[in-house]
């Protein structure tokens, strides 16, 4: 187990070293000059220079990566070319935030579609499996950013039952629960289809296993029988493909983020692209890439404690 | 008042090319301590009928006709829930598949406590432990209490077949269907499980039902034999009877293809052709278009099975043989 879990450490590097180069290529592509950014409409020529001077950009491209690098480790992403703050700064008062809506996202939806998808199983062809399948595809389908257009103009806005603009305080206070209600329903709302389909086919496949007979011809019950041999089973498949979906989850929270006005790292990055501030887009980017190595990663290791035969091999 | 007695059984599945029936009117009887061999080749409705019995078929099959008398009390009329306190209590069984019949992602000490937790709820976790250990032990699996802990795919298959008899055993059940127990296995090794099913049975006196394939297992197991042919028992005697004197043509060629090592290769002679699919059945007898004894009458009315010598029935017109 520790073996594996090195091992899936181990694979993460190469890829987290892609995400920095990919990060630090993305600044040179772009096509406006950091330098005259910073420098204001107004500035002049000299200006203009003295600043790429100071921020490296006349060296040749292999100094400015090393140098790149070095900040990196040393924790500096910079200062935001618009407001002088440190990249880094910024990004740790937002990851809380991305975070706590993740989770909250993640909290409904991913038992929902797991029960969903395993009562459609369960009862496959009937008018059960249909109508959650109907559901699921149906939320497939719809945009996130229309789920949550639709949820403040209902929930937020005719009813006025539940706020719908930024974070209303830490979690544990009636104002923080009341603020991330919307945003959490309209994120984990695209989850849930996936994750209802996804199980459905895995605890179809399992049900016709013959560990799943053996079980039956032990007496028994069928709420056992599905639990334990069938969908403690389909799990390590429905894990796999949760893993998958991140990469979706993380698109989400950006569009999520920027409709309820959440202060999270998706809505610095849309502000940050926005206003061409390319350190902190770049910030953003990186951070989004780390957090989509690590849930791959907690998935990797899930998918151990689930299968013996990974865990023990 | 015999173990188990199936009468008449009908079992069909409603499939896109219409009603198949896989049993089509099966009778058998075990008696208690006894074992009834059910043989047939591959395709002939052995394992619908062991379903059937159970009642785990899966959809589309359905039992559509006849009784399932266990110690006179018929199971086909019995509610879910009281089949269920039936199975692995007083039938149990075991399959065709060591490798995938265990559940890979449970312990097999949690697989074998599970089935004795489902029947007796109030034993303690220490007791059921110990139970589980004492019957691993029972099949002979070396150092019982630490494999307690292991997963299938830890297993060799014939240790995972061992497994599944303890499993089957936890409770110990009146009666053991054993479904080609031996198939997937190596010769050794189905010899050492053939071998301790006899032990467990001189042991506690349940009832066998085993299927196979294989008359060199069931000259070795068994006490009685029902030959099925396509959906059907075409012979029925005493298993030392049905070797010394077999009446239906089906079951010659079948002792025709037993493999002898003692003998030349070509003194074998295997039945031509296979069974058919249950929609391609003849309305005659199912056996005829492959019987060198066939006649005319053969292809006209199924025969039915009947006595041809005290004790010893079979379904063929030519009968006795
Ligand atoms: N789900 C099903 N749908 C339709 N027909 C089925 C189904 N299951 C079994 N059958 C039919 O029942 C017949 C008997 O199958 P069964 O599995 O009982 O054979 P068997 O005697 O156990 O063979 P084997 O030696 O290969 O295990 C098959 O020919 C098949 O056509
Ligand atoms: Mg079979």
């Amino acid at each position: 187990m520790a073996k594996y879990a090195l091992q899936r450490l181990a694979l993460a590097i190469p890829v987290l070293l892609g995400v920095l180069l990919v990060g630090f290529f993305l600044m040179q592509v772009v096509p406006t000059d950091p330098a005259i950014i910073r420098a204001g409409p107004q500035a002049t020529q000299d200006v203009v220079e003295a600043i790429r001077e100071e921020l490296g950009l006349n060296k040749p491209l292999w100094q400015q990566f090393g140098l790149y690098m070095w900040r990196l480790f040393q924790g500096d992403l910079g200062v935001s070319i618009i407001n002088n703050v440190a990249v880094t700064q910024e990004l740790g008062d937002t990851i809380g935030p991305t975070l706590e809506l993740m989770v909250a996202s993640l909290f409904w939806s991913i038992p929902l579609g797991i029960l969903m998808g395993t009562l459609a199983a369960y009862w496959r062809g009937s008018l059960i499996d249909r109508g959650i399948m109907a559901i699921s595809v149906a939320g497939v389908s719809v945009p996130v950013f229309f789920i949550g257009l639709l949820m403040i103009w209902l929930l937020g806005f005719q009813w006025q039952l539940l706020p719908f603009t930024g974070r209303g305080g830490p979690l544990w206070t009636m104002d923080g629960i009341m603020a991330i209600i919307l945003p959490a329903l309209t994120l984990g709302g695209v989850f849930v289809g996936p994750v209802a389909r996804m199980t459905r086919t895995a605890v179809v496949d399992m049900l016709s296993a013959d560990h799943v007979r053996t079980a039956r011809a032990k007496g028994l019950n069928e709420f056992l029988v599905v639990l334990r041999h069938a969908l403690r089973n389909a799990l390590i498949p429905v894990i796999t493909l949760i893993g998958l979906q991140i990469g979706f989850l993380l698109g989400g929270a950006v569009v999520t983020e920027t409709i309820f006005s959440w202060p999270g790292v998706g809505r610095l990055a849309v502000g940050a692209i926005l206003s061409s501030d390319f350190p902190m887009a770049q910030g953003t980017i990186i951070v989004l890439s780390l957090g989509f190595i690590l849930i791959n990663l907690a998935v990797d290791l899930l998918y151990a404690v689930l299968d013996p035969r990974v865990r023990l091999s | 008042m015999t173990l188990l007695s199936v009468e008449n059984l009908v079992t069909s599945f409603k499939t896109s090319a219409g009603e198949v029936r896989a049993v089509d009117g099966v009778s058998i009887a075990v008696e208690r301590g006894q074992t009834l061999g059910i043989v047939g080749e591959s395709g002939c409705g052995k394992s619908v009928l062991s379903l059937s019995i159970m009642q785990l078929l899966a959809h589309p099959g359905r039992v559509v006709e006849g009784k399932v008398l266990l110690e006179g009390r018929n199971l086909l009329d019995l509610s879910a829930r009281q089949m269920r306190a039936v199975r692995g209590r007083e039938i149990a069984m075991i399959f065709q598949e060591p490798m995938t019949s265990l559940n890979p992602v449970h312990s097999i000490g949690y697989q074998i406590t599970e089935a004795m937790r489902a029947h007796e709820p109030s034993l303690s976790a220490a007791e059921l432990r110990n139970r589980a250990v004492a019957v691993l032990d029972r099949v002979r699996i070396p150092s019982a209490a630490r494999r307690f802990d292991e997963y299938p795919h830890q297993l060799s298959g014939g240790m995972r077949q061992r497994v599944m008899i303890a499993m089957a055993l936890a409770c110990k059940p009146k009666l053991l269907i054993a479904d080609e127990p031996t198939t997937a296995l190596d010769v050794t090794v189905q010899a050492q499980i053939l071998e301790l099913l006899r032990e467990l049975q001189a042991e506690n006196g349940m009832g066998i039902i085993l299927i196979t394939h294989d008359l060199g297992v069931i000259a070795e197991m068994a006490d009685r034999v029902s030959v099925m042919y396509a959906g059907r028992v075409v012979e029925r005697s005493s298993s030392a009877e049905l070797f010394d004197d077999p009446q239906h043509p089906y079951t010659l060629g079948l002792l025709g293809s037993i493999p002898r090592v003692d003998e030349e290769k070509d003194r074998l002679t295997a039945i031509e052709g296979a069974v058919p699919p249950p929609f391609a059945w003849p309305p005659g007898c199912r056996f005829a278009p492959r019987c060198p004894f066939s006649i005319e009458a053969c292809t006209q009315a199924p025969p039915a099975l009947r006595e041809v010598a005290p004790d010893h029935a079979a379904a063929c017109l030519e009968a006795p043989l």
